[in-house]
């Protein structure tokens, strides 16, 4: 029944983007990208910036404080690992209930007011959170340090089924498959896909529409006799179940929380992720998060050596002057290029790389095709930043 | 019935599906899993893998560790002078690499965070095969990025973390620190602490809130205890504060006259550089001079503090104006390639890279348990601390410590300190048990 609201254009898209996903890490090589820890992330700050997308790209709120909700999944989950089982199931399951539970706290109180107030709240809330975890609520996050597990752990589930780690500290496995590595980065994939399939029903689906109008004009809204709270109330739960999940995917990866992944510069990058892909599209928050990752990782990590082989077709001198322009924006200055890079997209793209990529489709379409360029598949409806 | 059906698309569409499925799991043969361990180099060159703050509170130290990596890179392939290859005892190194193979090197920022330290550390196993990870300021960082070392199967050569729990509670089999701690810290100055300011003494302590404050706290508590002194009260800061002068103001009416510091990198220089403004070091309270002591010092701190060091003590791994062969060949060779003297950061990432080489010159193999077996009780000279041995039960480095003093007359912006005892190794060794953890087997991957 399902299929027959979806139309071809979505299937396809759902398709491409599936099989693009799971062939990352044959696609991603070339660029240095294709080895687990860093699909890994993108996968999981995909799915991070789907649920961000779903709040701001829809109802226009900018929430300055959704790291907060990947902290608390990344914690529950860390403590599902320790009280439970290491079986990732349970612990996405009750990271993602809580990140919702904090979401409809925080949502309730915040979404009382709107625009900048609205993202001063949440980023309030946001900070509050990171100082509990870093200092007040130590006995249950460890603080800084990050919470771990331990060999003395309990795991309830897994003495009651007579699983034993031995003396090693164990890792989390799905029924005896290792969530390290690249069958950690297929656990991440296809719950991406299932989450950005989700996404996409709510996208095309009238509650999606509802939000969208929040977005455009909420007083008329109001004045229709409409209340428009529940449903931005809903949007703010379901991106903060979202980032819970994309917290506890964190932890299934990587057992360890610390307070960091709830500051304030958390919050700030998946922001920067949905704007940077095209906030409001379906596809660009995945996009934004892959882009500023790689960044993040590769980036940082060239360092003279790297530099001075990319340069050594040049006279020696030349490749000296090159090298020391070209290392202030690759090793610790990656903030600058990705600076710079988001400055040129917000200015001269302000759909994000989405717009970039429409705009490309059509010019081609336009040079080939001729009047081909009107058929292409809106699967970016119009994209507006600040707009409104 | 007629649902089942299935049309030529969506035929083509699973049968795509089905291809792409099939084709994940070639992947898993392609990489590392096919090695007898962990990224076991192939090749004519060796990788090794430096995770250093690069931004952040400890981004000075970072930098300098960087450099002292890059000269033992050096060293090791026999480039340069040789530095302390010359004054180490253990003569396997030939300048020819290790087993044969060129050292080469990749580096990561850590951020001083440990899911930024953890995904450097990552990245550079999985992506550049580094066969080891060195570094980590902070010992947050450094136990996060142990933890994923072991798991891994990698060798992990702490670099400056001072926190007990890295070879006490969160000890790993594959993880060595040769740097000292705090209880070694505190073992060594609290005589000194009470030569210097009496048994009748009320000690106010700010820390860094982490684990490295934490031990620090602890374990100076401890010791001035012991000879007398009293706590007034132990408040946390959070690390990277910047602004101290909240925490500072409480410390003038609470009755204490002693200010612990358990601070390092830029919070040390701000806090103190803010103590000694609210001109805290100038009062008197209880009919003494007050004092400001800070347990873990640092040139590069020291330096960064400037003026306001003078008379303060504290304690360290090491110190570039030592005098014994290792040091002075150590300083050489670095001020020569920089211009400047070594930290003790530098120091002790310079000699874990050395030791690591070593270690696994002498094994034959880059296996981290055969590696790891040759380190263990390993007994040494010449790197700079006397004769030190990597203790088997904790593998822990045990050496004498340093009791620093600021320098009243610095003759240059290097000489800032001044040793003031050399507390022997005896006085401050322990026994493993004491600070609880496990080693557990080591791992050297699949």
């Amino acid at each position: 029944m399902r299929n027959s609201s979806m139309s071809k254009n979505d299937l396809i898209l759902l398709f491409c983007f599936s099989a693009a996903i799971l062939a990352g890490p044959i696609i991603l090589a070339p660029i240095g990208a294709g080895y687990p820890d860093l699909l890994q992330k993108f996968a999981i700050f995909g799915i991070f910036a789907l649920g961000f997308n779903i709040l701001f790209g829809l109802t226009g709120y900018l929430s300055f404080g959704h790291a907060a909700f990947l902290g608390a999944g990344s914690y529950t989950a860390v403590w599902t690992f320790k009280l439970l089982s290491m079986n990732p199931l349970p612990a996405i399951l009750l990271a993602t209930l809580m990140g919702g539970l904090f979401a409809a706290l925080i949502g309730f109180i915040c979404l009382r007011r709107s625009g900048i107030y609205f993202s001063i709240l949440t980023l309030a809330f946001a900070q509050m959170s990171y100082n509990l975890a870093y200092s007040v609520l130590t006995p249950i996050t460890n603080g800084e340090t990050g919470l771990q597990l331990r060999q003395a752990d309990p795991r309830i589930l897994d003495a009651a089924l007579g699983r034993d780690y031995g003396a090693v500290l164990p890792s989390s496995d799905f029924f005896g498959i290792d969530m390290t590595g690249y069958p950690g980065f297929y656990f991440c994939a296809v719950i991406l896909i299932a989450c950005f399939f989700f996404s996409m029903r709510i996208f095309r689906s009238p509650f999606g529409m509802m939000l969208r109008a929040v977005k455009s004009n909420q007083n008329r809204m109001n004045y229709t006799g409409l209340n428009t709270r529940p449903y931005a109330l809903a949007a703010f739960i379901i991106s903060g179940m979202y980032a819970g999940l994309a917290g506890g995917l964190l932890a299934v990866t990587d057992p360890l929380a610390g307070a960091e992944r709830m500051q304030w510069t958390a919050s700030g990058e998946v922001v920067l992720m949905t704007i940077l892909g095209g906030s409001g599209t379906l596809l660009g928050p995945v996009i934004g998060a892959g882009a500023i990752k790689y960044f993040e990782n590769i980036f940082s990590s060239f360092n003279e050596g790297i530099l001075m082989k990319a340069f050594d077709f040049l006279p020696e001198s030349l490749q000296h002057i090159m090298v020391s322009i070209s290392s202030l924006f690759v090793g610790e200055g990656w903030h600058l290029t990705l600076g710079a890079l988001f400055m040129l997209i917000v200015i001269f793209l302000p759909g994000g790389l989405m717009e970039g990529f429409n705009r490309l489709r059509t010019w081609l379409g336009n040079r080939t095709g001729g009047g081909d360029g009107g058929a292409v598949p809106d699967t970016a409806p119009a994209p507006s930043v600040g707009g409104d | 019935m007629s649902k089942k059906q299935m049309s030529r698309r969506g035929l083509l569409k699973s049968s795509a599906a089905v291809g792409v499925t099939l084709a994940t799991p070639t992947i898993f043969t392609s990489s590392a899993w096919a090695a007898g361990y962990t990224n076991e180099p192939k090749g004519k060159t060796v990788t090794l893998g430096f995770n250093v703050p690069q931004t952040g509170a400890y981004a000075d130290e970072g930098a300098d560790e960087l450099r002292a990596y890059k000269l033992a890179v050096d060293h090791i392939n026999g480039e340069g002078d040789g530095g302390m290859l010359s004054t180490f005892t253990s003569k396997a190194l030939k300048g020819n690499g290790i087993n044969g193979k060129k050292a080469v090197f990749v580096t990561g920022d850590t951020q001083t965070k440990s899911d930024a330290a953890r995904a450097s550390a990552k990245r550079m196993i999985e992506k550049d095969g580094a066969i080891m990870i060195t570094g980590g300021s902070s010992s947050g960082v450094a136990i996060a990025t142990q933890g994923l070392c072991q798991d891994a199967g990698v060798i992990f050569m702490a670099g400056l973390t001072h926190s007990n729990d890295t070879t006490g509670k969160d000890k790993r089999a594959n993880g060595f620190r040769h740097f000292f701690n705090t209880e070694m810290s505190g073992a060594a100055l609290g005589p000194v602490l009470k030569n210097a300011f009496g048994s009748q003494r009320t000690a106010y302590h700010l820390t860094a809130d982490y684990t490295w404050g934490w031990s620090q706290e602890g374990s100076i508590k401890k010791y001035s205890e012991k000879i007398g002194w009293k706590t007034a009260a132990a408040v946390r800061t959070p690390l990277g504060a910047g602004d101290f002068s909240q925490y500072i103001t409480p410390v003038l009416n609470s009755g204490a006259d002693v200010l612990v510091l358990n601070h390092y990198g830029r919070d040390m220089v701000n806090s103190l550089t803010q103590a000694v403004q609210f001109g805290l070091r100038d009062k008197q309270v209880n009919g003494k001079d007050f004092a400001i002591v800070v347990p873990l010092y640092s040139r590069l701190m020291a330096q960064g503090a400037g003026e306001n060091v003078k008379g303060i003590f504290g304690s360290t791994n090491w110190h570039w104006s030592l005098q014994d062969a290792g040091s002075k060949a150590f300083v050489k060779s670095f001020g020569k390639k920089y211009g400047f003297p070594p930290s003790q950061a530098a120091h002790t990432t310079y000699c874990q890279a050395l030791l690591y080489a070593d270690a696994c010159q002498r094994a034959g193999t880059f296996r981290p348990s055969g590696v790891g077996a040759a380190l263990e009780g390993f007994k040494f000279d010449g790197l700079g601390n006397g004769p030190t041995e990597y203790r088997a039960s904790d593998h822990q480095c045990f050496k004498d410590v340093l009791v620093v003093k600021g320098k009243e007359n610095p003759s240059s912006k290097f000489d800032v300190l001044e040793v003031v005892e050399v507390t022997p190794r005896a006085q401050v060794e322990y026994p493993a048990t004491m600070l609880g953890g496990n080693l557990g087997p080591y791992n050297d991957g699949a």
